[in-house]
């Protein structure tokens, strides 16, 4: 019964509260994206990342740096579910911890790029002129260099390390969202709102960061959720070349690399991780794909 | 934003200089400005390093004259604006200066390095067009049943898989224990340097020297890394394909076409996807362009003599002008194929002529 009187409550014609307007929108949603199986599979897996992250020390069997020289290079067993490393490492150990490094990444690209993306995207829509023209320029060069490329070519120069892989994945992932948050901006500068907060006298400042920044910030949202599987590719790439985590943090595109030499005789020390980085990029995927159908049924 | 949109069929045509002309020259403007931004890219990136290029050259034990010397030759000693100024003089003129660790100018091992990146993306390219094009007309016209949903799979894990793992699970399986395929490298050493090269392209090379052992042996070498960054490409050509399909098969002249009684393989295969074609150039030119990414990772992989190992090789021994000499060519491919994809576009699309 109250299940009932709840969903009532969300599905209101006519809302009380901007709360319960915004918890209906989430609803509506939550409900169109369950009804896609391979959404639901994405956030399953997504979700299961977060987690194990969180619980990596419960679920971690060893310590994800603790060498066992005696014990190198086992296959799966009991002990050692995934096998051993070159150093006697567990490898489930270091692929359970390697999601924190994986999280870490993706959360910190997102959080530095999505503001800067906004920034850059709605000052250059809402003043246009010449303001929109430098900074649409110095947009497309930068989308003028492959990602990976202008990644490394950054993280040459800042010296490698997962910080600055950070950094250059960060620098070369902004672009589209400026671009988003400019198209966005382009349309809602137009809308009579805009026109009234602006008669009222608020100053650009207050017009951009009130009034247009909040309602540019949902398409953001989702084309980060789009991105994600690509920034963790980047980022794998990066820690395969050498260029991303230092040894003997158990990044996943590092512990591929490193279990290279031993490829052909001790395959798991070179799968699994890629596995991992695989799962979760598919995860974040099917994830976003469900999203966009969900967000705009056109792009279907 | 282009004006002849407006003018009327027919008034546009003897108009000079033709529409065309004024958009081509138009992206000429853009693309030299793009450049431009490109070379101030690497520029500062060249100049924020950490790594000294007098003292690359030296090493850590240079008597200060010396040093001051070999600073003043390589212009250090000029304010930046004027070193840019150099910089872009030297790079116009195909100069981009010499690597720390060859000794050779960057342009030339860059010449020696392209080709073998060329022939992989060029044979991923085909293989991604040939395959992934029908895949896409495949799933749009089989919308919602199982076609679509297979492409859609095969689509989702060619966007999420990392190339560089695909290439050692492949190699694994392909070369370690089933043996179809040649392991890394272009050749084997047996057959290097049998053929003189002529193009660098070594399947070219071989075929015009008669050579068909060496190019059956390239072949078997090419197999493998082309076919897994032929599979991205193809995954992103096939998505892009069924959508705009999508689009095309709701439009009236399909419907038309169909009533007029043309059969449907007609209808499907040369009316909605002739339209679908001008789109693709510009995705196909793109996916190519991507492909230099990928291969970065997959030449790794594959010790496959290119571009993307000599930028990566450079880079573990700190040769920061080779590293930057390539970060530069391949913007310069990546924005050359994208003027190539829009002058091609204006060609096919008579609305945009």
């Amino acid at each position: 019964m109250t299940a009932a009187r709840v969903r009532a409550w969300l599905l209101a014609d006519a809302p009380a509260s901007r709360a319960q307007a915004r918890l209906g929108r989430v609803y509506l949603g939550v409900a169109a994206l369950s009804k896609n199986p391979l959404a639901v599979v994405g956030l399953v897996i997504v979700a299961a990342l977060v987690l194990v992250a969180a619980l990596a020390p419960r679920l971690a069997t060893h310590s994800p740096y603790g060498q066992d020289l005696e014990r190198r290079l086992r296959p799966p067993e009991d002990a050692h579910r995934f096998g051993t490393d070159q150093l006697g490492r567990d490898i489930l150990s270091r692929v359970v911890y390697g999601a924190r490094v994986t999280l870490a990444i993706v959360v910190l690209v997102a959080v530095i790029v999505a503001p800067i993306g906004l920034a850059v995207g709605t000052v250059a829509g809402y003043f246009g002129g010449w303001v929109d023209g430098v900074l649409m320029r110095v947009t497309d060069i930068f989308m003028a260099f492959p990602r990976l490329i202008l990644a490394l070519a950054l993280v040459a120069v800042l010296g490698p390390g997962i910080v600055n892989a950070i950094l250059a994945i960060a620098f070369t992932t902004w672009p589209p969202y400026a671009r988003i948050a400019r198209a966005e901006t382009l349309t809602i500068r137009e809308s009579d709102f805009i026109a009234a907060v602006r008669l009222q006298g608020a100053s650009p400042i207050r017009v951009l960061w009130g009034h247009i920044v909040p309602l540019c910030v949902s398409s953001l949202i989702v084309r980060v959720t789009l991105d994600m599987a690509g920034i963790i590719l980047v980022a794998a790439g990066l820690g395969f070349l050498g260029l991303g985590a230092r040894p003997p943090e158990p990044e996943w595109g590092a512990m591929v690399s490193e279990g290279r030499q031993f490829l052909l005789d001790q395959w798991w020390i070179a799968t699994i991780p890629g596995a991992a980085i695989f799962l979760v990029g598919l995860g974040f995927n099917l994830l976003g794909d469900g999203l966009r159908d969900v967000l705009d049924p056109k792009a279907r | 934003m282009d004006v002849t949109v407006t003018t009327p069929a027919g008034t546009g045509r003897g108009a000079w200089p033709p529409a065309f002309v004024v958009r081509v020259g138009r992206l000429a403007v853009t693309i030299a400005l793009t450049f431009l931004g490109l070379l101030f890219v690497t520029f500062v990136i060249g100049r924020v390093l950490p790594i000294d290029p007098a003292l690359a050259i030296l090493g850590d034990r240079a008597l200060p004259h010396v040093y001051e010397r070999v600073r003043h030759e390589l212009g250090l000693d000029l304010p930046l604006y004027h070193q840019f100024w150099n910089y872009l003089v030297k790079a116009l003129r195909g100069d981009l200066g010499s690597s720390v660790l060859t000794g050779r100018p960057v342009i030339a091992d860059i010449r020696q390095f392209f080709p073998a990146t060329l022939e992989l993306a060029t044979f991923a390219i085909v293989l991604g067009v040939v395959l992934g094009v029908p895949m896409g007309v495949w799933a749009a016209v089989a919308r919602g049943r199982w076609p679509d949903h297979l492409v859609r799979v095969l689509v989702l894990i060619g966007y999420s898989v990392p190339v560089f793992w695909l290439g050692l699970v492949g190699l694994l399986l392909f070369y370690a224990r089933l043996d179809l395929v040649a392991g890394p490298g272009r050749l084997d050493v047996a057959y290097e340097y049998v053929v003189e090269p002529w193009s660098g392209i070594v399947l070219l090379d071989s075929l015009r020297a008669g050579e068909l052992r060496v190019f059956r042996n390239a072949l078997a070498h090419i197999v493998l890394p082309g076919s897994i960054l032929g599979y991205l490409s193809l995954a992103y050509i096939a998505r892009m394909t069924r959508s705009f399909m999508l689009a095309e098969l709701g439009q009236e002249y399909v419907v038309a076409a169909r009533v007029k009684g043309l059969s449907e393989a007609r209808v499907i295969w040369r009316h909605a996807l002739g339209n679908v074609m001008v789109p693709m150039v510009t995705v196909i030119a793109l996916s190519y362009a991507y492909l230099l990414e990928g291969a970065v990772l997959t030449e790794t992989v594959f010790a496959w003599p290119g571009l993307g190992l000599y930028i990566t090789h450079s880079l573990f021994n700190a040769d920061m002008t080779a590293v930057l000499g390539g970060t530069l060519i391949v913007g310069v491919a990546f924005v050359g194929l994208n003027l190539f994809s829009d002058v091609l576009y204006t060609f096919f699309d008579p609305r945009a002529r």
